[in-house]
């Protein structure tokens, strides 16, 4: 029966062209605009690293001083380098990394290319294994290069095309703000968006092009980026391991809850310790928080794009109450049918059913139409000045849900037209012949 | 075929009660062609759209083809409708925006048939109305009384036990109107049962029994009749050759 409904509905767009067009222009119309925002959602508030994200929690600790502090605040999001040294010392995650951002100058070797910038990550040698980061050539450094100050670099694919010319560079000289450095490893396509292990530097835009050993750019005093916050006396330092500052991110990968509880004790006591030596002045005041804790504690997503969401699928309604209209002005008109197909032997179900395919057709066009429609918007959002705006993109699950969305708001829209339709009388229609 | 006891039609609103059936009585025997007759507001077609399945009764017991019908869901319903029951309407009742093929193929449709099964019905119907040739044409293109062919094909394409008719030559000419008529005593003479309503005396003659309804009821004078001759009559009216 489903291919007669199919076949019938066709019949009926053919036979009110415009009704039909306008029905399918104002489910477009919100199916555009609710897709062209939720999609702008789902990219900022996904997973950055889907099946590891679980694993992976942003240490925080309250180093700061007693001026300005209230009881239940957030402690800084940020460690200092005297904490993050000392908890990456202590070992006590099966894995942990302490970052900073800053910029390189790249000379490449190659002739005709001039010295640039390149953006970069000071980091330590978990940082591979635990963002899951995906190598093309070569690995990470080791701890042993941490601890060596090893003048090791991990390049992306973009920055080994550009030096290198593609080609496996492992072993290769590379030279970095002045120095010579060996390039260890090749990361291939890994772009976590949101940036959420230095959100600091920027909330988009993927990895940097170079990574060295955090004790390295120590040695070599390299330039620097994100945000530092610091009190008392930083003798003109702040990055100087004793310096009352806090730069540096600190992550740790912890396999399961009991994992998380015991290192988030451990937290606490190393806290407790500081506090009693007089290092730190207030109470133990920790955070443990996983990736999408983290961003959602950061508030990735903007608050106007939240708005946004909300105003379109407001929007959508203003749509979907305009096809239920259409649609019951259409069905009615065709009562006298329904009471014919009644008495001839179709059920009350049969009439729901074939009036739900109709408007399901609908909300099929409609959605053809509406995901045109949010490609043409997501276009507009890719021009906007934001940081997000490259990574704006359809992708097959949004596809996926713009047609299931089109469906589900057509065929909301299509019941109570097709409960109207179906409760007509077909005595009455048939007398009114 | 057909055995109504009792039945009762009350339509209400917030002002008035209206029995447009009172305590109706009735037997169709398979193969008859009884013609219903009264005047105008006498239940006649209330009496119709309950014996097709297109109305409740308010109470009462109806009995289609040895199947009680009280109380049995849509679903059934539109079942023993689409499978027994055929009808002819006096405004024909085809729908515009479909051919004739299609329109005849409706009730087949709601019976899950094949598609070459629904084929051959339809145009052998087609041809028994003499409208094989025009099959691919819509209803508007067509005379009253092909129309109404047309309508008598829809429901013989579905092979029905039962064939109500409400006025089915009322917009007809006399011309046409015979030559439905004549289509309908043909069929009855396959052995189709025909329940027709109709104001016409000189078509009424025409069935094999007459039921004469005022009132809501089947008036006193046929009840009478068909207590003096039940077996003649077929169980409750009087006869007409």
């Amino acid at each position: 029966m489903f291919g007669y409904y199919l076949q019938l509905a066709l019949r009926s767009f053919r036979r009110n062209r415009v009704l039909t067009a306008l029905m399918v222009l104002a489910i477009a119309l919100g199916i555009g605009a609710s897709m062209t925002t939720l999609t702008v959602y789902y990219i900022l508030s996904g997973d950055p690293l889907p099946g590891q994200s679980q694993h992976l929690y942003e240490v925080q600790l309250d180093p700061q001083s007693l001026q300005g502090y209230e009881p239940g605040q957030e402690p800084a999001e940020q460690v200092t380098r005297y904490d993050a040294e000392t908890l990456l010392a202590e070992r006590r995650a099966p894995r942990q990394a302490m970052m900073s951002g800053g910029n390189v100058s790249v000379q490449p070797g190659k002739a005709g290319l001039a010295p640039f910038y390149a953006p970069a990550r000071y980091t330590s040698a978990d940082f591979f294994p635990m963002f899951h980061t995906r190598l093309l050539f070569g690995q990470g450094w080791s701890a042993a290069d941490d601890a060596a100050h090893a003048r090791v670099a991990v390049i992306t694919k973009s920055l080994n095309d550009k030096l290198f010319g593609g080609a496996n560079s492992v072993g290769k000289p590379v030279r970095l703000a002045g120095q010579e450095f060996r390039v260890a490893g090749v990361m291939g396509d890994w772009n976590p968006n949101p940036h959420f292990y230095d959100l600091n530097v920027r909330g988009f835009g993927g990895a940097e092009d170079v990574m060295v050993p955090f004790t390295t750019s120590r040695d070599l005093n390299m330039d620097r980026s994100g945000s530092m916050d610091c009190w008392g006396d930083s003798k003109g330092d702040g990055t100087a391991v004793g310096a009352n500052c806090v730069w540096i991110q600190y992550w740790v990968e912890l396999d399961d809850a009991a994992q998380a509880s015991a290192y988030r004790r451990y937290l606490v006591n190393y806290s407790t310790q500081q506090h009693a030596a007089g290092r730190f002045q207030r109470p133990p005041n920790v955070r443990l928080r996983s990736v999408m804790q983290w961003l959602s504690y950061k508030q990735i997503v903007p608050g106007d794009v939240r708005l946004q969401v909300l105003l379109a699928f407001g929007f959508l309604l203003v749509c979907l109450v305009n096809t239920v209209g259409l649609l019951l002005a259409k069905f009615l008109r065709r009562s006298s049918e329904m009471g014919i197909r009644r008495a001839l032997g179709a059920s009350r179900r049969a009439i729901f059913l074939q009036c739900l395919v109709e408007a399901g057709m609908v909300g099929l066009v409609g959605g053809m139409l509406g995901l045109g429609l949010a490609a043409l918007g997501l276009w507009g959002v890719r021009h906007q000045p934001t940081q997000y705006a490259p990574y704006v993109h359809l992708d097959l699950a949004m596809l996926a849900l713009t047609f299931v969305l089109a469906l589900l708001a057509s065929l909301l829209a299509g019941v109570l037209p097709a409960w109207r339709a179906m409760q007509v009388t077909p005595a009455m229609q048939l007398k009114a012949q | 075929m057909l055995e109504m006891r009792q039945v009762t039609k009350v339509y209400r609103n917030e002002l008035v009660e209206t029995h447009a059936l009172r305590a109706l009585d009735l037997q169709v025997r398979e193969g008859e062609f009884v013609a219903v007759t009264g005047p105008s507001g006498s239940g006649k077609t209330t009496f119709l759209n309950i014996a097709g399945l297109l109305e409740d009764f308010t109470s009462g017991e109806y009995l289609l083809d040895g199947v009680n019908v009280g109380g049995i869901g849509d679903d059934a319903r539109s079942r023993l409708r689409n499978q027994k029951i055929g009808f002819i309407f006096q405004a024909f009742n085809l729908i515009p925006d479909l051919n004739l093929f299609d329109n005849a193929d409706v009730p087949l449709r709601y019976r899950g048939m094949a598609a070459d099964e629904r084929k051959r019905r339809i145009e052998e119907a087609l041809a028994r109305v003499g409208l094989a040739s025009r099959m691919k044409h819509y209803p508007a293109e067509l005379s009253g009384g092909q129309q109404q062919r047309a309508a008598i094909a829809r429901a013989l394409a579905g092979d029905p036990r039962l064939l109500l008719a409400d006025e089915p030559t009322g917009n007809l000419d006399s011309y046409m109107a015979r030559e439905v008529m004549e289509l309908l005593e043909n069929l009855n003479a396959q052995g189709t049962t025909i329940v027709m309503v109709t104001h016409d005396p000189e078509l009424a003659a025409r069935a094999q029994r007459n039921v004469h309804i005022v009132d809501g009821q089947i008036s006193d004078l046929v009840r009478e009749a068909a207590l003096v001759s039940p077996a003649a009559a077929g169980g409750a009216v009087a006869s007409h050759a």
